[in-house]
């Protein structure tokens, strides 16, 4: 089973479960241990110190073998709080799914209710339930299970509520399923593994607060202890006698510890998020770990990448997502990458500036000169000083990608200060200036707004005055428009374009869409798998592609005009590029395909201006 | 012919409670009272940008949402209670994300069960023939049924989602951005797919999307909202060659198209009224180059423009 | 802001009521007959029925809810039959003791958890980050009882560098230096379950914080990394940092109640226990509805501090 295996690698885990496993063997072996009776008293025999004859771990103020009260005690205490555990994630899931799923006036009760009892210091509740049920173990164990309630209604509601308003419960809805059903067997399955993970991180917990709630003598009564009573009848000996007090206590600590160790785990392996080791920080910098000798500058653009290759390394996987690039951008052009989503178009334009998350990222080969110089081997700090500077980004998703807790102005300020030193003055009448000229009305007052007030337009707006702030020479634009509606988007490119003219800006565009390829740029190179596989000028690819992937992808894409109309599809799907096959990586969805195609690998030809990877071109190319 | 699906004077108001105890209630419109009607076997597109209304009309159509004024109609019979198992005999709907639209604790075939079980109340051995013909009909192979939904790619997960509405046998189906989470090799695949089973199964399609040429494509006629209201109803062909309503026109001129120069359409303002506080009169007035005194004050009602064409304006495009 | 804070203080008051209800209606449960818990078994039936009346227990509960209600906004919490004391004095005094002492344990927490979060995300899988991993695991798994006893056996008991319990000097004492003298154990004991678990909260959240696409944005921009950790993603972290110190507050002052009863600490966590083992109700009572009306002041103003950090909480 993955699960136990995912669980048991790692080894802190690993190490709770078998401390775990020994204290929970040892009190299973209750019966067959040759154990003292717990209760009975010898108070001529009081206080006997550890490893004496016949009392192993010493004895009592009452001269009760401790060895037999504390396994005695650790029974008691492990079984009210998994019991306790049990009841409020029973009764606290129940609450919270039936708020989370219902919502509206339902929820709003139930959660005012639950908000009620979180109003508490929890200790509160729990002394207000024992003062009035009497001090007593199950009086105990009904308040601390009372107490955790609120816990776990909150969180699965949060997770119910995540997963009510997915498609899939609609979808159960129109299948005609009624609510309890929906309940049972669409949203249960998907919480339990949140209910189990919160049972394991919080069993410890109420084990704990059981313990203490016997140790301020509120819980078991003499003469059945639990560990928290052991240690509360043993604090008055604690100077003279510390045994008594310290033997309890570490048992205490290695059950928690070891629960919290193993809930911990099993955390880790049932939350799919944390499973690939998505949690990693990224670096600063992409890790550069070159295979291949450095190529030499071919003195090529303004910005020029150069065979360059860039992979993850998830776990034993490698993705091949950038596969030997070579691109090139003059100053004032505008050069277009176009692919499908995994052709490693966002990767290239990353991998420039040092940008892709890393770990996983790995650049390994190649070379992104900017001026002749090699941006990768560069050290960090000359690296960061042309981030923003020399070559600046846009993103797509501007809501996303600006700060939410600065306003737009500070946040156009900096862009400009990290590089120049300038007065807060001169920077704030330069961000407003900046704003003016991504033509944002009332300048003066919008750079004192957050990103949330603004509208989407407006934003992606401030994400380019953002790129502008240093008068960059290259700007790389990563599907800066996807996320925009159609009226927006025509404006945000007609102003891209009039910049690129006004300021000679040399401009990557990453893009999707053959139709803003056609209207904004000069070159075009087409991505398909991590590889290049045409690229020429935009007129050249639109009216003459010569790569068949290129080709029908375009006549897949309906254009505004045609008329109700069958679209030529193309069969299969994109490659993985974990598993790329060893030839060109669209021969198998290709009808042109040959066996010469699938052997090995196909190398780009033509010229620097005009080429294409591809055995059985559509059209010789000059 | 009779048709499909009718639709009248059908609107949404979401209210907003504000103030400190809920007094002051506020109500956003997100759609205005809107009629139309579509014959059998017709396929209706409806383009809009975020924020017209669009999903809350797919939603009120399919009975997951109550409609706040307004009737339903499907083939002559009034659907005026907000059970979805009604509705669900008559009418499907296919999500715009195919992978959150399956239960990813669920194994395809027990997705496939679930409308043949509970509206229908179908055997198993009359199940599972009829999930064989449908998986034949859209191409997908019988081993899927066993496994899970993140074992596929996003376009075998939308034809997965096209079976699953087939299963209800529905007569009409609400398709909500069907292919936009889908990469545009694949678009077209889910695209013809979907032609195709229309005419098998002698479907209505309702086609919602924001990609114009897409919409285009597939449609017979189109339905063109902004701000929750209708502003322009037409033939597929001529809605977007012949725009009569300058929103209609906006939209035109803004997609991008080959061969066309880059310039930014004719607009004042590219920002939506605050739903919160909607302008008197047409909603399209501050954006609209062409507005007057009158736009401002009066809202327009879709009048015939020419041919089959409606359009909501006091000044409509000529040709 | 103005609106927001008096909006918050608005919104308290349904929270206040549910508190009021919630706790007289589980003294409510007591079974048999309260007054004869309140007095104890030897009490003589002529006090039993005359405390009835006093107290009003011959009326039906939503009147007596009601009446204690009225009593408690006037400040009249009753009178405590163990110390033969009005209940709002002995709370009043003892609650400056436990406020010291959560005050003190709820500051260390804070500095110490979110700063060694902060460096344990910085140095992920570094020295720092293992050692800090470590030391947050044993934390939050010992006992704070059971840790305070240790405590007092090694530095109070063996080495002598501090003083074993209580809250002042019983000869000679009562200036500051020495209440910080004895503040130092008990604080400590307190916070340190709370350290380790807002610091483990705080490095999840800067994980979480620095693989955003507005940290990639401020990294295009060429900020550096030490401003992009400790200004763009300590910032946004925090959002989810807060609401954790209320939180964590809440278990500071629950712990507060083991901590006094160890180190003989005269705080309101002591009485109750005191007061629930005599069986004074009354006591009980009023003190769980005055801690709690506390916190909720206590969790206020973590609210409008969120809301301070973060524009998008206004509305």
């Amino acid at each position: 089973m993955t699960f136990l295996k995912l669980l048991f690698r790692n080894r802190l885990a690993a190490m709770g479960a078998v401390v775990l496993g020994l204290i929970l063997l040892l009190v299973l072996a209750i019966p067959v241990l040759p154990l003292q009776d717990p209760d009975v008293t010898n108070t001529g025999n009081r206080f006997v110190p550890p490893f004496s004859e016949g009392h192993l771990l010493g004895t009592d103020h009452l001269g009760r073998d401790l060895l037999s009260r504390l396994l005695y005690g650790t029974r008691l205490s492990l079984g009210v709080g998994i019991f306790a555990a049990l009841i409020a994630a029973t009764i606290g899931s129940a609450v919270g799914i039936i708020a989370g799923y219902f919502g509206g006036r339902t929820d709003n009760i139930i959660m005012r209710g639950i908000d009620m009892l979180m109003a508490f210091p929890y200790i509160l509740l729990a002394l207000a339930i024992v003062a009035a049920l009497g001090p007593g173990l199950l009086n105990a164990l009904i308040a601390v299970a009372a107490v955790n309630i609120p816990f776990f209604a909150r969180n699965i509601r949060g997770i119910t509520v995540g997963l009510a308003g997915r498609e899939f419960i609609d979808a159960a809805r129109l299948a005609g399923m009624g609510h309890t059903r929906i309940i049972l067997t669409e949203l249960l399955p998907n919480v339990l593994s949140t209910i189990v993970i919160a049972m394991s991180t919080t069993v410890g917990w109420m084990i704990l607060e059981t313990a203490g709630l016997s140790f301020l003598g509120l819980g078991s009564q003499p003469p059945q202890a639990d560990l928290g009573s052991m240690l509360g009848e043993a604090r008055s000996a604690l100077i003279t006698d510390p045994h008594t007090s310290i033997v309890p206590g570490v048992m205490i600590f290695l059950i928690v510890m070891s629960i919290n160790l193993l809930g911990d785990g099993v955390r880790d392996a049932l939350d799919p998020r944390l499973r690939s080791g998505a949690l990693s920080r990224p670096r600063a910098q992409t890790i550069v770990d070159r295979k291949s000798p450095v190529p030499a500058d071919d003195g090529n653009g303004l910005l020029n990448i150069q065979n360059l290759e860039t992979q993850f390394h998830v776990g034993k996987r490698i993705y091949r997502a950038v596969n030997d690039v070579s691109l090139f951008v003059n100053p004032g052009e505008c050069l277009g990458v176009i692919g499908e989503s995994g052709s490693g178009k966002s990767v290239t334009a990353l991998s420039v500036m040092g940008l892709v998350a890393s770990p996983p990222g790995v650049v390994t080969g190649g070379a992104v000169r900017y001026e002749g110089e090699d941006l990768l081997s560069a050290n960090f700090e000359s690296l960061r000083q042309k981030r923003g500077d020399k070559v600046a980004y846009i993103f797509q998703d501007p809501l996303s990608t600006l700060h939410p807790l600065y306003r737009v102005g500070d946040q156009l300020m900096e862009a400009i200060q990290v590089h120049h030193k300038v007065s807060d003055k001169d920077a704030r009448a330069k961000a407003v200036e900046l704003l003016k000229s991504v033509r944002i009305p009332n300048a003066e007052s919008r750079i004192r707004n957050y990103p949330h007030e603004m509208s989407g337009g407006m934003r992606q707006r401030v994400g380019i005055a953002m790129a502008l702030a240093n008068d960059p020479d290259v700007i790389i634009a990563d599907e800066p428009t996807t996320a925009l509606d159609v009226t927006v988007q025509a404006q945000i490119l007609a102003l891209l374009d009039d910049l690129r003219r006004e300021r000679g800006l040399a401009i990557i565009f990453i893009t999707h869409d053959f139709g803003v390829v056609a209207q904004l740029c000069d070159r075009v190179a087409v991505l398909y798998g991590g590889k290049i596989v045409e690229e020429g000028t935009t007129t050249d690819i639109l009216d003459h592609p010569a790569h068949p992937y290129t080709k029908r992808l375009m006549a897949c894409v309906p254009e505004l005009g045609g008329g109700k109309r069958e679209l030529a599809a193309i069969p299969g799907l994109p490659p993985i590029v974990s598993d790329l096959p060893p030839g060109c990586a669209f021969a198998p969805r290709c009808e042109k395909a040959t066996e010469a195609c699938k052997e090995g690998a196909i190398p780009l030809e033509g010229s620097e201006t005009r080429a294409v990877r591809c055995i059985h071109p559509e059209e010789e190319i000059a | 012919m009779t048709s499909a699906l009718k639709v009248e004077n059908l609107a949404k108001t979401f209210e907003i409670s504000g103030g400190l105890f809920g007094r002051n209630k506020a109500g956003v419109r997100a759609v205005r009272p809107m009629s139309f009607e579509v014959p059998t076997g017709e396929t209706l597109g409806i383009v809009g940008e975020s924020g017209c209304g669009k999903s809350t009309l797919a939603r009120m159509l399919v009975g997951l949402l109550e409609p706040t004024e307004g009737t339903i109609e499907i083939e002559g019979k009034a659907l005026d209670n907000a059970d979805p198992a009604a509705f669900g005999r008559l009418i499907q709907y296919m999500f715009q994300d195919p992978v959150s639209s399956l239960n990813p604790r669920k194994t395809i075939k027990q997705i496939m069960e679930a409308p043949l079980k509970r509206l229908y109340c179908m055997g198993k051995a009359e199940r599972d023939k009829r999930i064989d013909e449908i998986f034949d009909s859209v191409n997908l192979r019988p081993e899927f049924l066993e496994r899970y939904p993140h074992e596929f790619s996003g376009g075998q997960a939308q034809r997965i989602g096209v079976a699953r509405a087939l299963a209800a046998a529905p007569r009409i189906i609400i398709l909500d951005e069907p292919v936009s989470a889908l990469d545009v090799s694949v678009q077209a695949q889910v695209l013809n797919l979907l032609r195709d089973l229309k005419s098998e199964f002698n479907l209505t399609y309702l086609f919602i999307s924001h990609d114009l040429a897409v919409v285009e494509a597939v449609s017979d006629r189109i339905v063109v909202l902004y701000f929750g209201s209708v502003v322009e109803i037409g033939k597929a062909e001529e809605v977007f060659a012949n725009p009569r309503h300058p929103y209609t026109k906006l939209l035109a001129d803004s997609a991008p198209v080959v061969g066309r120069p880059l310039t930014a359409p004719e607009q004042k303002d590219s920002e939506l009224p605050d739903p919160l506080n909607p302008p008197p009169g047409c909603a399209f007035a501050t954006r609209c180059p062409r507005a007057q005194e009158r736009c401002k004050k009066e809202e327009p009602v879709l009048e015939p423009v020419g041919g089959d064409q409606y359009a909501a304006c006091f000044y409509p495009l000529q040709d | 802001m103005g609106s927001y804070i008096l909006k918050r203080l608005v919104s308290a008051i349904p929270v206040l009521l549910g508190i009021t209800v919630i706790v007289f209606l589980i003294m409510a449960m007591i079974p048999g007959d309260p007054a004869t818990a309140i007095l104890g078994s030897y009490a003589t039936p002529e006090n039993v029925e005359k405390l009835n009346r006093d107290l009003g227990l011959d009326k039906p509960l939503v009147v007596r809810y009601f009446i204690w209600l009225g009593n408690m906004l006037t400040g009249d919490f009753g009178r405590s039959f163990s110390l033969n004391r009005p209940v709002l004095d002995e709370i009043l005094e003892r609650f400056n003791a436990t406020l010291i002492l959560a005050g003190t344990a709820f500051v260390i927490c804070s500095v110490l958890g979110i700063l060694a979060g902060v460096i344990s995300a910085a140095k992920q899988y570094g020295f720092a980050d293992k050692a800090i991993t470590f030391v947050v695991l044993i934390g939050i798994s010992v006992p704070s009882f059971f840790l305070g006893m240790m405590m007092i056996l090694l530095f109070a008991v063996n080495l002598r560098w501090l003083p074993v319990s209580g809250m002042y000097a019983i000869y000679g004492g009562g200036d500051l230096p020495d209440l910080a003298k004895h503040l130092v154990m008990p604080a400590f004991a307190l916070a340190v379950v709370a350290t380790g678990v807002i610091a483990r909260l705080s490095r999840s959240a800067m994980l979480e914080v620095l693989r955003q696409d507005f940290i990639r944005t401020a990294r295009a921009k060429g900020v550096g990394e030490r401003k992009v950790l400790y200004g763009h993603a300590l910032r946004a972290a925090m959002v989810s940092i807060i609401p954790v110190l209320g939180i964590q507050a809440g278990f500071v002052l629950s712990g507060s109640v083991f901590i006094e009863i160890v180190f003989q600490w005269p705080g309101v966590g002591r009485m109750l226990v005191d007061a629930i083992l005599k069986r004074d109700l009354l006591l009980v009572q009023g003190g769980v509805v005055f801690v709690a009306a506390c916190y909720v002041f206590f969790n206020i103003c973590v609210d409008v501090a969120q809301s301070l950090l973060d524009p998008r909480i206004k509305t």
